[in-house]
């Protein structure tokens, strides 16, 4: 039984920890969060250069093929320092949508500057309010062309290209590359409940787009892609539960009331185990999620489903109950509190939220005890 | 990551596989249903010949010294063997206190030559232990104990009433942890002993627990005579022995009994609602993905506990929460087996699913998380050993144990 990361992996994660603790303290965070920054170019060309973007896309196309466990911790170090850059659009989803959908030439050309971070890439699904549905998408490729509209697209104010669902005249579901950059696109930056990453509405009218369709079409191709990505946000998402974490514990020994730490009140401490328990529940789920993608096991998308509700169940309750813990002082601008109760919300909802992915969870469970009886 | 058994674990495993395919039957899935939890003497005395086999080869006592039976195999193996049992169709054992608590507490505190006596039949299921910590007005405040432990000349008198008692009906011997000094602060004033239950002035009463059997037990003791030869640790250290024996205890509690997130998605799946399997609705599938969630984190977890002692590391705090998340899991799962049955779910004839389980459930999951540490006493742990968040501030503290403010219960 190893069920652990290798020691090479975590020196990694150890590293990771610390450049974002110096690069990224909530200062920076919060620089976006005024709306001074879209993003921090800095940290994302630093990023770049630590190779992190690189870090489980093949050396053949201008990565560092370190693989999947890599990649699962440094996303969790992302997810506790609130990085304000588009790491995931370009690493989880777009690097990960052309791994498996385009052909080499197109690996060959789009990977490497997603593996530098020379370029931003992001992916765009949701057309409406609702969760990932086939029955949802509009947007139309016919002859080279793609037109339709995709919301809250996730960095899409700063990405230079994107990966878009879209469907082709026989109405069938594929993923199609576009340059953003482009008179035909229109962007519009909308206001979310977290500042801190930006999001934009994509107009396309008959932009040209590239077919990345070496591995055919379907909506299996974009469950695929979500599930591989549920897991890398799953690290996000425990990395932040468990800044929370750390933070209401902190504050619970620091803070006095009625003569004493508030930490030593059982309605305080109850609440801290809680947290923790239901952290180590969506870690240990991560952990299975990293070995399911390290290993292409066939349990991948029970193990994502699963993976992606605990972490949403332990950030959400780990994200409120650390302002609430901090009391009135939480609730201000001033304390760091909001950063993660908005970054855990709109975490929650990419990819789709938790109901979702509980029906998916059930639906792949009863297709394994179908198989089962086959 | 993998999660393949090293070459000696894996050859423990085929050994101890071995061991049982030749002794037990194998589970099917078929087999999972309510099964009496009420212990009587047949049912121990087939515990006893079970045990007896698992002693003789060695699969009892895994982690104890060879010289008193045992394998003197790792945490890691004794792992092991549970998960091959769990397998398996084997009697339930009333052996835990024994071998788990008792032998190992007096390994540290009692001389090799009383070890030695009490070790083997332990082991082999001939002596059965039970354990008098618990009254009945010290349970979370186990340290509130109020039984006296008197000393007259070279034996002690012990006057009081014990409760919770696991299986102290079925019980040869017990180990004891009394007052002795009362006009000292509480944990300085206990003392430790072992008894034999047929001491005179002993008497033990079942309590009829809210699922109707009988598990445990009330047991009064009256003028109980104790050679001083039968205390284990100091005058006024019971409290450290005692620590020491429920520090043993984490390894003794097993997985909460069924039904199982396995039980109740089975169940929804064949159950018919309006011409649709139960399963179908949203409402009963975003409640079963929570409890996959729990069950299924529970094993990574475990499986985190064994990389670690694989590694010969000790676990980390990961592994002190599976109670807080099995025993409420466990009680929800039944109610909510009821919810399913709608108007009918409360009846508890042979009619019910699964020989009425949910229902059974429904009146035994409410000890679970009570037993071996309440779930109040589970998050303080958490919160205090794991977090290291301060104590609370207690109002017993630096107070003489007989000028302790009681209530009415």
């Amino acid at each position: 039984m190893n069920f652990d990361f290798s020691y090479e992996v975590k020196m990694m994660r150890d590293e990771a920890r610390r450049f974002l603790k110096d690069r990224c303290p909530p200062k920076a965070v919060r620089r976006a969060l005024d709306g001074e920054v879209t993003f921090d170019r800095d940290l994302w060309k630093a990023i770049g250069e630590l190779g992190w973007t690189g870090v489980s896309i093949p050396e053949e196309f201008g990565g560092a093929g370190i693989g999947y466990e890599a990649l699962c911790l440094i996303a969790g170090e992302m997810g506790a320092s609130l990085a304000p850059v588009p790491f995931s659009s370009s690493v989880y989803l777009a690097a990960e949508a052309i791994l498996m959908s385009a052909d080499d030439a197109q690996r060959r050309e789009m990977l490497p500057a997603i593996a530098s971070a020379e370029s931003i890439w992001t992916f765009a699904l949701a057309e409406g309010p609702g969760n990932p549905s086939v029955e949802a998408i509009g947007t139309e490729y016919r002859d080279g062309r793609l037109s339709g509209k995709k919301l809250a697209v996730p960095d899409a104010s700063t990405a230079q290209s994107c990966v878009v669902v879209a469907k082709d005249h026989t109405g069938e579901i594929g993923l199609y590359a576009v340059a953003l950059n482009d008179s035909s696109v229109t962007r519009e930056t909308v206001k979310t409940v977290d500042p801190t990453r930006n999001y934009a509405n994509l107009t396309f009218r008959n932009t040209k787009a590239m077919p990345l369709l070496a591995n055919g079409k379907g909506w299996g191709l974009v469950q695929h892609l979500l599930d591989r990505a549920a897991i890398f946000i799953a690290f996000e998402q425990v990395g932040g539960a468990e800044a929370c974490l750390q933070m209401a514990k902190s504050y619970a020994v620091e803070r006095y009331a009625f003569g004493r730490p508030i930490g030593t009140f059982q309605a305080i401490k109850h609440r801290l185990a809680d947290m923790y328990v239901a952290l180590e529940l969506a870690r240990a789920h991560a952990y299975y999620g990293a070995w399911a993608i390290s290993h292409d096991a066939t349990e991948l998308a029970t193990a994502a489903s699963a993976a992606r509700v605990a972490a949403i169940d332990a950030y959400h309750l780990c994200a409120k109950e650390n302002i609430q813990i901090h009391g009135g002082m939480g609730f201000t601008w001033e304390m760091d509190c909001h950063l993660y109760y908005r970054r855990e919300k709109m975490l929650s909802l990419l990819l789709g939220s938790a109901p979702y992915w509980r029906n998916r969870l059930i639906d792949e469970l009863e297709h394994i005890e179908l198989a089962a009886a086959e | 990551m993998d999660f393949d058994d090293t070459l000696e674990e894996a050859a423990f495993r085929t050994e101890a596989r071995a061991f049982l395919e030749a002794n037990a039957q194998r589970k099917t899935r078929e087999t999972r249903a309510y099964q009496s939890l009420e212990l009587d003497d047949a049912a121990v005395k087939k515990a006893q010949a079970w045990q007896a086999k698992k002693a003789d080869a060695r699969f009892a006592g895994i982690t104890w010294p060879v010289r008193y039976g045992g394998r003197g195999g790792t945490p890691l193996q004794q792992i092991i063997y549970n998960q091959e049992e769990e397998n398996y169709v084997v009697p339930r054992g009333v052996f835990n206190q024994g071998v788990g608590l008792v032998i190992p507490t007096m390994m540290t505190y009692a001389t090799p030559e009383i070890v030695e006596r009490y070790a083997r039949p332990a082991l082999r299921g001939d002596e059965i232990w039970c354990q008098l910590f618990s009254e009945p007005t010290a349970g979370s405040d186990l340290a509130g104990l109020r039984t006296r432990a008197e000393r007259d000349r070279e034996d002690w008198i012990i006057n009081g009433r014990k409760a919770w008692n696991s299986n102290a009906h079925f019980a040869d011997y017990a180990i004891l942890v009394a007052r002795s000094d009362p006009t000292v602060v509480k944990h300085a004033g206990l003392t430790f002993f072992y008894l034999s239950m047929k001491t005179p002035g002993i008497e033990v009463r079942r309590i009829k627990q809210i699922s109707g059997v009988s598990n445990f037990t009330e047991v009064y003791l009256d003028n109980v005579r104790i050679p001083d030869g039968q205390r284990l640790g100091k005058i006024g250290e019971g409290w450290k022995v005692a620590v020491t024996t429920l520090a043993n205890e984490r390894y003794t509690i097993g997985e909460s009994e069924g039904p199982d997130f396995e039980d109740i998605f089975a169940f929804a799946r064949s159950y018919d609602w309006d011409g649709k399997p139960a399963l179908s609705s949203d409402s009963v599938r975003e409640r079963l993905a929570d409890w996959y969630i729990k069950r299924q984190g529970l094993k990574y977890i475990r499986f985190r506990t064994l990389t670690a002692l694989s590694r010969g590391q000790n676990p980390g705090p990961e592994s002190s929460i599976g109670k807080l998340i099995s025993a409420p899991k466990l009680q929800e799962i039944a109610s909510y087996g009821m919810d399913m049955l709608g108007m009918t779910g409360g009846v508890m004839d042979e009619t019910a699913p699964m020989n009425a389980w949910f229902q059974n459930a429904l009146l035994y999951s409410p000890g679970k998380r009570i037993a071996g540490g309440t779930d109040e006493i589970m998050r303080n742990i958490v919160a205090e050993r794991v977090l290291g968040l301060p104590g609370d501030v207690r109002a017993d503290k630096d107070i003489p144990f007989n000028q302790i403010p009681t209530g009415s219960r």
